[in-house]
């Protein structure tokens, strides 16, 4: 593959903010142009049909998803890489957490209902922060919340799993194993030399 | 039920396919001796079924665990805590977590591959300090039996020269990762020993055997077979000899004998048709695991052998012993914004840290050694930082959590200790009389209790790990367990280095098996997994099972030449 310049990388990547904000380098750039290309030829030319999430389910999962992992200069959001559908397979691979979540759900919609009289996906932007500012911190001493924090912390951790699990997730934390290595010459000297440790004589 | 007999009659009936099986084969068959191998799961070849290589972004679930694999679906073992079909019960107030393979090789497809050669005091402890019992051998016997293992095998260490940590015959240990070196830094201003990991993974190439890749992916079963497991050294060369017949799907049942009360073959249901078959063998060799092992001798019922075979002692399913096991993690802010390299590297851990107190001047009276984790080591996968709020103290969402992910991406290090329990009258197994298993085969009931011995040396752990971490700079992850909760000490059984259930011993009154791991009661019966052992040294059993088994195997083959079996 022809290597793509940082700036035709930005192209692809839509949504991207101003390239002035960027401290990319090229090979991170081009990491993230091939997980997104490949990100698109992934994406099911048909519509995702839940296999446990209701509609309404299903649309406020991707709005709380977003919230969490949002897009940014490195990498899409949580719905961009696909976390909601993983979401679903993993309430049937994994029954156990099906009244969890469910509940969990059901739990933060009437608390919208209460906040601001609207349903959470109906609700604005600013509404559902204001609603996640209280649900959000496991700091909130507020023990009418706890449930609710609980439920989120749980939520927040399917995310975190959906999303980085991914190609671009992989590619974001630059993680560079899963590969094979001739030979084993340990760790570099950069990241030596950060923790302040060494191979001594050797 | 009619029970379909084998026509032939083997030299050797081997049960089980792991540690203990698959090098009793090995000997056995280079003996040669015609050799039939029972084995409960099914067949499995790590070249073509191991899971190495593959991303978590290849499946939906993204390495989570699924009943059959309980670590992560990746993982090579097929079995674990809860097995269709085979139940085993608790005593009340009892919980023992048993961990099963059902595969060839059985149990070498899971572990760390953490291959500790056990020293001389851990052969003697009744003479060194009066408790728990000296085994009829002593380290100088079995000493010959680990070098040979050594270069079958292969495995990297350092020389150290340490007193009750004997040195092997190593293969260059792998450079530690640099969070490793951080770890050492702090081990050594505490004078904590921290030295080169001992892993049956070759850094080298041996006997046909190409070296490691350095995935870190170990405990998916090497497609290379550059690491040690039962399929990938010991049954190739026993089935090269074209002497080894294996029967997989095969649940052993019962140990036949007759009327001068010898065993004279092994009844089993086939898991697929699930009808009775039987095979003869003039010897049996019993490496079904400590447990399974002693729960056929119990269901071996006859009117000369009323408590089962090989029991006028009443010892069988005794003595029942695992490692003690609980970790800490901490965040370490030094490693935070790492540099990204490649941390992977064997699979676990390229330093340890040995037993290094004495003993004589703490409130237990046995070690514990240290494994070491952290960093970057494997492919962001299901469960990837969960609990943020360890971390950032809030969870909290959206950009600032994405980037505190990012930043305490990598930098924790994990610490678990594996420690030994001595075998106490309150943890045993034995027959359930009221329940079967899907094979109508009575299953096991499992009595389990810690002593103040091991709760102390919990404590221990507990300490030293959170003071490794505080002099990291770092934070443990979890607050300190109390003395209740055991100081978080894992249920017996949930380390998997269950032993002691078959005993050697030089007295036939107290001991199921000889100093041969030969049945005091049945001269062609033997057990070749860690039934025999009689203490369970803090360093993780399979490598002496290994030692042990082939040893054992050595014996047989020696009295079949001599016409004593």
């Amino acid at each position: 593959m022809k290597p793509l310049s940082r700036r035709s990388a930005l192209s692809i990547l839509a949504g991207a903010p101003a390239a002035a904000a960027l401290v990319w380098t090229d090979v991170e750039a081009r990491q993230a142009h091939e997980h997104a290309v490949a990100a698109q030829a992934k994406a099911p030319a048909a519509p995702f049909k839940p296999k446990f999430f209701t509609a309404s389910e299903y649309a406020m999962v991707g709005v709380l998803v977003d919230l969490i992992i949002p897009r940014d200069e490195r990498s899409g959001s949580a719905t961009d890489a696909g976390v909601p559908a993983f979401m679903d397979f993993m309430m049937t691979d994994q029954p156990r957490r099906q009244i969890a979540m469910r509940g969990g759900l059901a739990m933060i919609d009437r608390l919208s209902l209460d906040r601001c009289g609207k349903r959470f996906v109906s609700a604005t932007d600013r509404e559902r922060r204001l609603l996640l500012d209280e649900i959000a911190y496991t700091s909130n001493p507020d023990r009418g919340l706890s449930q609710a924090i609980a439920f989120f912390s749980s939520f927040r951790d399917l995310t975190a799993s959906g999303f980085w699990s991914t190609r671009m997730g992989v590619a974001d934390l630059q993680y560079q194993g899963n590969t094979f290595v001739s030979e084993w010459t340990g760790c570099p000297a950069p990241a030596l030399r950060k923790l302040g440790v060494s191979y001594g004589t050797d | 039920m009619q029970v379909i007999r084998s026509p032939k009659i083997y030299d050797v009936c081997i049960v089980g396919s792991g540690a203990g099986g698959g090098m009793a084969a090995k000997v056995l068959c280079e003996a040669g001796a015609d050799v039939v191998m029972l084995e409960a799961g099914g067949m499995w070849d790590s070249a073509k079924d191991s899971k190495m290589s593959a991303w978590p972004y290849d499946s939906p679930r993204r390495g989570a665990a699924t009943p059959t694999k309980p670590f992560g679906e990746f993982d090579g073992c097929i079995g674990g805590w809860e097995i269709e079909g085979e139940p085993y019960t608790q005593a009340v107030g009892s919980q023992f977590d048993w961990f099963r393979g059902r595969m060839l090789g059985g149990r070498t497809n899971h572990w760390g591959r953490i291959s500790l050669r056990w020293g001389p005091d851990d052969f003697k402890r009744r003479s060194l300090d009066g408790i728990g019992d000296d085994w009829p051998i002593t380290y100088d016997e079995i000493k010959p039996y680990y070098d040979k293992l050594d270069r079958l095998v292969g495995i990297f260490g350092s020389m150290e020269n340490i007193p009750n940590e004997p040195d092997g015959i190593f293969q260059p240990p792998p450079k530690p990762r640099c969070y490793e070196l951080l770890i050492k830094q702090a081990a050594d201003k505490l004078r904590i020993t921290c030295i080169a990991n001992r892993l049956s993974i070759l850094t080298q190439p041996l006997n046909g055997r190409p070296a490691c890749h350095y995935c870190g992916q170990c405990g998916r079963g090497c497609a290379t077979h550059a690491n040690f497991s039962s399929t990938s050294v010991l049954l190739p060369p026993a089935l090269a000899t074209g002497k080894l017949r294996i029967i997989t799907n095969a649940m052993a049942r019962e140990v036949l004998t007759d009327e001068a009360g010898l065993a004279t073959g092994v009844s089993y249901v086939n898991r697929t048709d699930r009808r009775d078959y039987a095979v003869r063998a003039r010897v049996v060799v019993l490496a079904a695991s400590a447990c399974e092992s002693a729960r056929l001798l119990l269901n071996s019922t006859s009117g000369r052998f009323p408590d089962g075979l090989a029991n006028s002692s009443g010892v069988v399913g005794r003595y029942l012993t695992d490692s003690t096991g609980l970790s800490v993690s901490g965040h370490i802010p030094k490693m935070e914004h790492g540099v990204p390299h490649n941390e992977d590297g064997t699979g676990g851990a390229h330093l340890y840290m040995p037993w290094w107190l004495d003993n004589k001047s703490l409130d237990f009276p046995r070690g514990y050694h240290i494994e070491l984790g952290g960093g970057k080591h494997s492919a962001p996968a299901f469960g990837f930082m969960g609990g943020i709020q360890r971390f950032n103290g809030v969870g909290g969402y959206g950009k600032s959590l994405k980037d505190d992910y990012r930043r305490f991406y990598g930098a924790t290090v994990n610490f678990a200790g594996r420690g030994e329990m001595i075998p106490n009258e309150h943890t045993y197994c034995e027959i359930d009389p009221n329940v079967v298993d899907a094979y109508g085969i009575p299953v096991l009931r499992f009595h389990a209790k810690f002593s103040e011995h091991e709760v102390n040396q919990a404590k221990h752990m507990q300490e030293t790990f959170r003071e490794i971490i505080h002099e990291m700079g770092g934070t443990p992850l979890s607050p300190m367990p109390s003395r209740e909760a055991l100081y978080g000490l894992e249920p017996v059984g949930r380390i998997i280095h269950e032993v002691g259930t078959t005993r050697m011993g030089n007295d036939a009154n107290t001991s199921v098996l000889n100093r041969n791991c030969q049945a005091h009661d049945v001269k062609n019966l033997f057990v070749a997994d860690a039934g025999p052992f009689v203490s369970n040294a803090h360093k993780n059993c399979t490598w002496t099972i290994l030692a042990l088994s082939m040893r054992t195997a050595e014996f047989i083959a020696q009295q079949r030449n001599g016409g004593t079996l």
